[in-house]
């Protein structure tokens, strides 16, 4: 019996082809088959469909949860009428199933405990006791340290509920990794050049676009559902793609251009494509004379940015810099040059994300159609309750004066702050964390240890035994998006629209919805009026008919449409606009950035490059995971259960690795990671770095699927690159090596 | 009729969505699937090619897992599916090794198992699972002898290839390239 990989090998198509999803574990004979979901395949008719919207990932597809006569949930399915998914939801939206099945889910409240030798264990508690143990210690925070000193990490909604809670108790001291570790570079910079941040799901229309720029974006890998679905069809439309990645990403796969190009050096690409534009001419002359600020400026600042000077940096030879202009200058202003999510990457982020602003500007394409489109959300009424207290401090102050243009908490500085040694100003004794795992999702570990050490109190709530619960000392086990009631959804979108999530079955084990685990915690705080509810659907009820609409209706649609009331998708040509600057045109010179002391524009500065036999690691996404939340998942573990080190095969020729060998990695600062992954030599990255899929090497043994499968990439990023725009964490500064043999007598240090 | 699959290998991004939405329709048990991901790079650093394959079962026209099953438990239906009655196969896998695409498994319950273009579906006027989940919408499913089937359609004005077309099976999977 031959296996699929041999008969690949051996097929005329085999070279270097590489099973990705569903394979390997075809023929494992016996393989655990838990919890087996009968479908009689001619039953569907008797399925009944449950309206919810996924929390497998920030995206929020809205869909159907199909459940059986005796109440199992068989299968999700999008709902046609959301613009998130139109009807199709992605692999870990299908298999979100899988984390309501996941019998390692956390199943009761758990207490650290300890025993009288010092050794620590947690014990299993009844809901009374550990949300006493949660209040008590509110309490307790408040009256040595004032609320302000009770901090929360948070995402999501898990992460929303928490903060509700926070608020009403009377603190902001809060941060989530989505800003300062992801997307805040982004916001600073667009909310600077043109008065409005980019949205979530990104406003860029690249269904009608004719040109789309990706810079290190991997659409296609990242599923951010309804923007691969648009790339699909901007293929389709024959659309130019130029994708710019050092790694040959499925997007540059699909791509007109792939622009290969050196790690770190993107901001010169990005100046010599401006350099292009301005002095042959190629700008939107009417739109960047009626609409910006700083034009002159601008062209005196790149007029030494040559393609030239720009070869020399970024190894894209000048007349590929000068022809993908020209590509761009053709297409405008049906240009997107995609913004980008996760976007920490060298600590002068902030400037590469004008940089694309300023070309965004330069080309037009700004509110028209096939660029950036003009968003508009529903408003969702506010349920009653008195305002919220204001705090004596906040995240802000937190900071101190740094990074003065973040718009949200700063996670890095939310961890100094707890740390007494470093004498913060305004300290946080306590946490809550809801929808992040910190150890995976922070880079430097040390500082995240020191945190979480130094703290009087942690509570987590989560449906996963996370590594952050193992530093909990109240453990709240959270139903997951699939048994409960929650949030409206009334994200931005061309659109206006609400999508409801309810339960599709009752919670298994002794988990509870968040919104029920906050109302309990403010109940016993004294805070009833901001819970003024018994169940969630009464405040959702309420929320709805203020919308003309109704629970009853959103149990039969799900997601229901409103007709836009803030004027049309696209600036009519010519329309008078005022931005929301302080010169009330699109910056292309920064006023803010210049009152603030930084670079009023983007200038491109050297980065450090790898030592002799290091490699920069650069890491990612895979299309069927979400960070490291679903490497447990049995359906998502299916598709890929562990990552691997992607190697160029000159570097594996130079070290001698062979495809599938494990390896640990070491990097620059000694760091090594706890486990091996396995080499993937492929001619997909560049011989001067190493591609990662993040989330993976889970070193909680609860985890009992994604426990040792593959490496963190997270354990490699010990030195950051801190952007002193908006405090973002560059993670790309980072060197990896390879250790063939297991390096156990260095591990000690570095085992967290 | 005739029913067949193109895949659009130029919008494949290699998600696995197929694969997922195939297990959970057709209650496939983990660690098994009856479609899965092929990704295959060709050229060196920086002029390569990337191409993703969903395959699955092939659905051949000269099917040798038919041909070569002792007891009739592969046959066809109306439209050249092919399927496998669960309750007449002993699991002897001769289909398994007769078939060049590797499309069947030894289900654990002791019979094999394969793609069966979720005829259940088809039958009501849905398509397989794996075409209406597909975020890229690069997999078409139709009838082949109806010139406006979605399958045609998406054949009409474009280069394809089929798997291994020296085994002689016939196959109906078109990869558009």
């Amino acid at each position: 019996m031959h296996t699929r990989r041999n008969f690949i090998r051996i097929s005329s198509l085999g070279l270097g082809a590489t099973v990705l999803a569903g394979s390997m574990a075809k023929w494992v004979v016996g393989a655990n088959s838990p919890k087996n979901i009968s479908i009689g395949s001619n039953s569907l008719a008797s399925l009944k469909p449950v309206p919810t919207y996924c929390e497998v990932c920030f995206w929020k597809c809205a869909g159907w949860a199909y459940v059986d006569e005796k109440g199992d949930i068989l299968k999700i399915v999008g709902n046609k009428n959301d613009p998130h998914c139109n009807g199709r939801l992605c692999p870990r939206g299908t298999g979100g199933i899988g984390m309501y099945y996941d019998e390692d889910r956390l199943k009761t409240p758990l207490i650290r405990e300890k025993k009288k030798d010092g050794t620590q264990y947690f014990r299993e508690a009844s809901w009374e006791e550990a949300l006493d143990k949660v209040a008590n210690k509110m309490k307790e925070v408040k009256e040595k340290y004032g609320s302000e000193a009770f901090g929360l990490f948070n995402h999501g909604n898990p992460g929303a509920s928490l903060e509700h809670l926070l608020r009403s108790y009377g603190s902001e001291s809060n941060a989530e990794p989505a800003f300062a570790n992801c997307r805040g570079p982004r916001s600073a910079a667009y909310f600077t050049t043109f008065g409005t941040d980019i949205v979530s799901p990104e406003n860029t229309d690249i269904r009608d676009t004719e040109c789309l720029v990706l810079i290190g974006s991997h659409i296609g890998e990242n599923m951010h559902n309804s923007q691969v679905q648009e790339m699909s069809e901007a293929i389709d439309k024959k659309a130019i793609i130029i994708t710019v990645d050092p790694r040959f990403s499925t997007a540059a796969g699909h791509s007109s251009f792939w622009l290969p190009i050196k790690p770190s050096t993107d901001i010169a690409l990005l100046m010599a494509w401006i350099h292009v534009l301005i002095y042959d001419e190629l700008y939107n002359k009417p739109f960047v004379e009626k609409y910006t600020f700083g034009f002159d400026l601008l062209k005196n600042h790149v007029k030494s940015m040559t393609p030239e000077w720009a070869y020399g940096i970024t190894d894209i030879e000048p007349e590929v810099i000068r022809k993908t202009a020209r590509a761009m200058a053709g297409a405008a202003p049906a240009v997107v040059i995609h913004p980008g999510r996760h976007t920490v990457w060298y600590g002068d982020d902030s400037q590469r994300e004008r940089a694309m602003a300023i070309l965004t500007a330069l080309l037009g394409a700004w509110g028209k159609r096939g660029s950036l489109y003009l968003p508009e959300a529903i408003k969702i009424p506010e349920f009653p309750q008195p305002k919220y207290p204001t705090p004596k401090w906040n995240w802000k102050d937190i900071n101190e004066g740094k990074f003065p243009l973040a718009s949200m908490g700063i996670t890095t500085e939310l961890l100094k702050a707890s740390i007494p040694r470093l004498n913060y100003k305004h300290q946080v004794k306590a946490w809550l964390v809801g929808g992040t795992n910190l150890p995976l999702s922070m880079p430097d570990k040390k500082l995240f240890k020191e945190a979480a050490e130094s703290v009087e109190f942690i509570a987590v709530m989560d449906t996963m035994p996370m590594e952050i619960t193992g530093y909990a000392d109240v453990i709240l086990p959270e139903a997951t998006y699939l048994e409960r009631y929650d949030f409206l959804r009334a994200a931005p979108a061309r659109v206006p629209n609400v999508a409801m999530r309810m339960p599709a079955a009752q919670p298994k084990y002794d988990t509870k919805p968040g919104w029920w685990i906050v109302k309990q915690i403010g109940e016993r705080l004294g805070l009833h009026d901001y819970f003024n509810y018994n169940d969630y659907s009464e405040v959702i009820d309420w929320q709805l008919k203020k919308l003309g609409s109704s629970l009853e209706e959103m149990k039969k649609i799900g997601v229901k449409l409103f007709p836009r009331k803030d004027g049309p998708l696209y600036l009519a040509d010519g329309e008078d606009f005022q931005f929301n600057t302080s010169t009330g045109k699109i910056e292309l010179y920064s006023v803010d950035f210049a009152n603030a002391g930084f670079d009023p524009f983007p200038v491109y500065t050297p980065h450090p490059e790898p030592p002799q036999n290091f490699y920069r690691l650069i890491y990612g996404r895979a299309p069927m995971h979400t960070f490291s939340r679903t490497s447990n998942n049995p359906n998502l573990w299916d598709l890929m259960k562990e990552n691997s080190v992607w190697v160029n095969p000159k570097v594996a020729d130079l070290w001698g690795l062979k495809k599938g060998q494990k390896v640990w990695l070491k990097n620059q600062d000694g760091a090594v990671t706890t486990f091996p992954v396995a080499v993937r030599v492929t001619e997909r990255i560049r011989w001067d770095s190493v591609y990662m899929v993040h989330g993976f090497g889970h070193s909680d043994k609860k985890l009992t699927r994604a426990f040792g499968m593959g490496a963190s990439d997270e354990e490699m990023i010990t030195n950051i690159a801190v952007d002193p725009v908006m405090g973002g964490t560059g993670m790309r500064g980072n060197f990896i090596t390879f250790l063939k043999e297991n390096p156990a007598s260095d591990k000690k240090e570095d085992k967290a | 009729m005739r029913y067949a699959m193109a895949i659009d290998t130029k919008k494949c991004v290699g998600c696995g969505d197929c694969v997922v939405a195939c297990q959970t329709e057709n209650n496939v048990p983990h660690g098994y699937c009856r479609d899965w991901v092929v990704e295959n790079v060709t050229g060196t650093y920086p002029s390569l090619d990337l191409e993703f394959r969903s395959e699955r079962c092939n659905h051949c026209d000269n099917a040798p897992c038919v041909r070569c099953c002792p007891t009739g438990a592969s046959h066809k239906v109306e439209g050249g599916v092919v399927l496998v009655t669960h309750n007449k196969c002993i699991g002897c896998g001769a289909c398994i090794e007769s078939c060049p695409y590797d499309a069947r498994y030894p289900h654990p319950e002791g019979y094999v198992d394969k793609c069966t273009f979720c005829i259940h579906r088809v039958e009501k006027g849905q398509n397989p699972s794996c075409v209406g989940v597909c975020p890229t919408r690069c997999l078409h499913f139709g009838d082949l002898n109806d010139p406006n089937s979605d399958v045609s359609l998406a054949l009409k004005d474009r280069k394809w290839k089929v798997l291994a077309p020296e085994a002689g099976t016939k196959p109906q999977l078109y990869f558009l390239t």
